[in-house]
């Protein structure tokens, strides 16, 4: 039985020294048979599981993840939540995901630590200056908050940055959204856990998929490392990975796989309360509670599975970082990590169905996909219920490869996350 | 930072080289009788592989030449360089789940 987290269970719990808190969700053996299997246990495999019980009814569920949950890209993120894409059907599935996190903590019960407090995207150059501003009044038009900064305006708002960029990367203005902000990752995956768990669905961790058994082009389960479990319908969602299953199903995907990096430095006081995105140079900048600055990079430019990134790019990151904010040229990173991304050649997701009956895909986030997690988890839910995609992500199919209707939000968007 | 053993030039720094992806993919013969799926496949569908991968890189940096790799995508280790047009060496092509 999951108890209601609230301030009375905090401190009856404090009164027993904190060691009577209820187990967040059970890690049962899985049962030979489910309704349908979840592959991956991130934030939007969970997600999707909590959806399909809570929207659909569907609670004969598992969600079966190779390591812990939300090991993969989820707790690897920089948490950049926004949702000022610039065509039509990607604003309206991220402005989708971007409304149900306004009301995550409440309904899950779970302090998902959303902080909305804005995104600024700069502009270098005249170029940039132009496609902010298109893409500033395409979201207007989809009813999207996003606002223009003069150089100035930024200043105010971000007194420590160098809008000379030091000569090489000049600050011309920037993007604001402000109901865009951060998260906290790790809350999102357990937040989602706990909720799908209640609801009966099985979350079976350390139990990689090895295989699939597919009959007359029709899914019939999955080969684990627990053995065969057999359901009537599998979504995958494993980001990174996403090809590897997509190999085993005997299909392919646009889908190249690169490590993605980010770093956190040492804490110091708060000195940014906003989030600086600069699509030109690859830096990202937020500040965490803890007072590290949690810094994302570009990605490497080759085929990679191991989650580490390439020192070049690194160093190209951190050379914009110390240019921009002159003030953090003497400041340590303590952390860098990289999480393997799953890009698609016109950035944008896949949500769809497989050339396999009843298997469903779920990938292509690439460097973005956080944001869209309690989206990316509620249109992933419906597709799988109904066995066909919900409005929002119908056009956001594998077919579109072969129609040509790309939704090319490379540049677009501003690029990565 | 990867050590990449250009076929011409010698080992250099991965930063003097672009990447062109999976190897081996070749040019339709007949464009004209390609369907909609088949161009999909030619111009967006990749093996994508985890373990080794035959891929394409140019030393732009360097002797801007073409040629293949057998790399693998966990380890990074290089496994065998080798001149386009020329078969793939003759290597395990493991993959990993
Ligand atoms: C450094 C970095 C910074 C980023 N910054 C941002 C950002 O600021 N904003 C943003 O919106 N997005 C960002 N992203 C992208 C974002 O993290 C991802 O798009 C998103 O988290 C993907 O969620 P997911 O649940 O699909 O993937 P994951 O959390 O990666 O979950 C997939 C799971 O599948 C599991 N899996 C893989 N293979 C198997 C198998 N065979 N069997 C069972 N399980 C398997 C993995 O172990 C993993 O836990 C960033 C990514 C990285 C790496
Ligand atoms: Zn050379």
């Amino acid at each position: 039985m999951t108890r209601r987290y609230s301030i009375f269970a905090l401190v009856r719990n404090a009164l027993s020294y904190h060691e009577n808190w209820p187990q967040v969700w059970r890690s049962p053996e899985p049962r030979p048979e489910y309704d349908v299997i979840i592959v991956g246990g991130g934030g939007h495999g969970l997600a999707t599981a909590y959806y399909l019980a809570k929207e659909h009814g569907i609670t004969n569920v598992a969600v079966i993840e190779r390591g812990w949950l939300g090991g993969g890209n989820t707790g690897r993120n920089t948490t950049i939540v926004r949702s000022n894409y610039l065509w039509d059907e990607s604003a309206a599935l991220y402005e989708h995901a971007l409304k149900l996190w306004e009301g995550l903590s409440r309904e899950l019960n779970f302090n998902v630590m959303f902080s909305q407090r804005g995104v600024l995207n700069l502009a270098h150059n005249q170029h940039d200056l132009r496609e902010l501003h298109r893409r500033i009044n395409a979201n207007r038009l989809n009813g999207i908050d996003s606002e223009f900064l003069t150089p100035r305006q930024i200043q105010a708002m971000v007194p420590i940055m160098d809008l000379r960029g030091n000569g090489r990367y000049p600050v011309l203005g920037a993007s604001l959204q402000r109901r865009g902000g951060t998260a906290r990752h790790d809350a999102v995956a357990w937040g989602y856990a706990r909720q799908a768990d209640a609801r009966g669905v099985d979350i079976i961790q350390e139990c990689p998929v090895t295989g699939f058994r597919i009959t007359n082009g029709r899914i019939e389960g999955v080969e684990t490392g627990k053995g065969f479990i057999r359901a009537k319908k599998v979504g995958v969602v494993v980001a990174g990975h996403a090809s590897v299953l997509a190999n085993m199903a005997g299909f392919r995907l646009p889908i190249t796989s690169l490590p993605l990096q980010a770093l956190v430095s040492e804490p110091v006081k708060p000195v940014i309360d906003t989030v600086v995105m600069s699509g030109a140079v690859h830096a990202y900048v937020s500040q965490s509670d803890k007072g590290e600055l949690v810094i994302g990079a570009g990605v490497d430019k080759y085929v990679g599975y191991g989650q580490r990134g390439s020192l070049p790019v690194t160093e190209e990151t951190l050379a914009a970082v110390c240019e921009l904010f002159p003030l953090f040229r003497r400041m340590r990173m303590m952390r860098q990590w990289g999480g393997i991304v799953d890009t698609c050649p016109d950035a944008s997701p896949i949500i769809s169905r497989t050339p396999v009956e009843n298997l469903f895909f779920n990938c292509g986030w690439g460097t973005g996909g956080f944001k869209a997690t309690p989206g990316s988890g509620w249109v992933f839910a419906y597709t799988i219920a109904r066995g066909e995609p919900h409005p929002l992500n119908a056009a956001f199919s594998l077919d579109r490869f072969r129609t040509g209707y790309l939704i090319d939000e490379h540049g677009a968007a501003a690029v990565a996350h | 930072m990867l050590l990449i053993p250009c076929p011409y030039c010698g080992p250099r720094s991965e930063t003097e080289f672009s990447y062109g992806n999976q190897a081996h993919i070749a040019r339709p013969e007949d464009p004209d009788a390609l369907s909609d799926g088949d161009w999909a496949a030619y111009v967006f569908l990749r093996d994508n592989t985890k373990g080794v991968y035959l891929e394409r890189w140019v030393h732009s940096h360097g002797c801007r030449r073409w040629f293949n790799v057998a790399r693998h995508t966990v380890s990074y280790e290089i496994l065998a360089v080798y001149e386009v047009g020329t078969p793939p060496p003759d290597i395990e092509l493991k993959t990993e789940i």
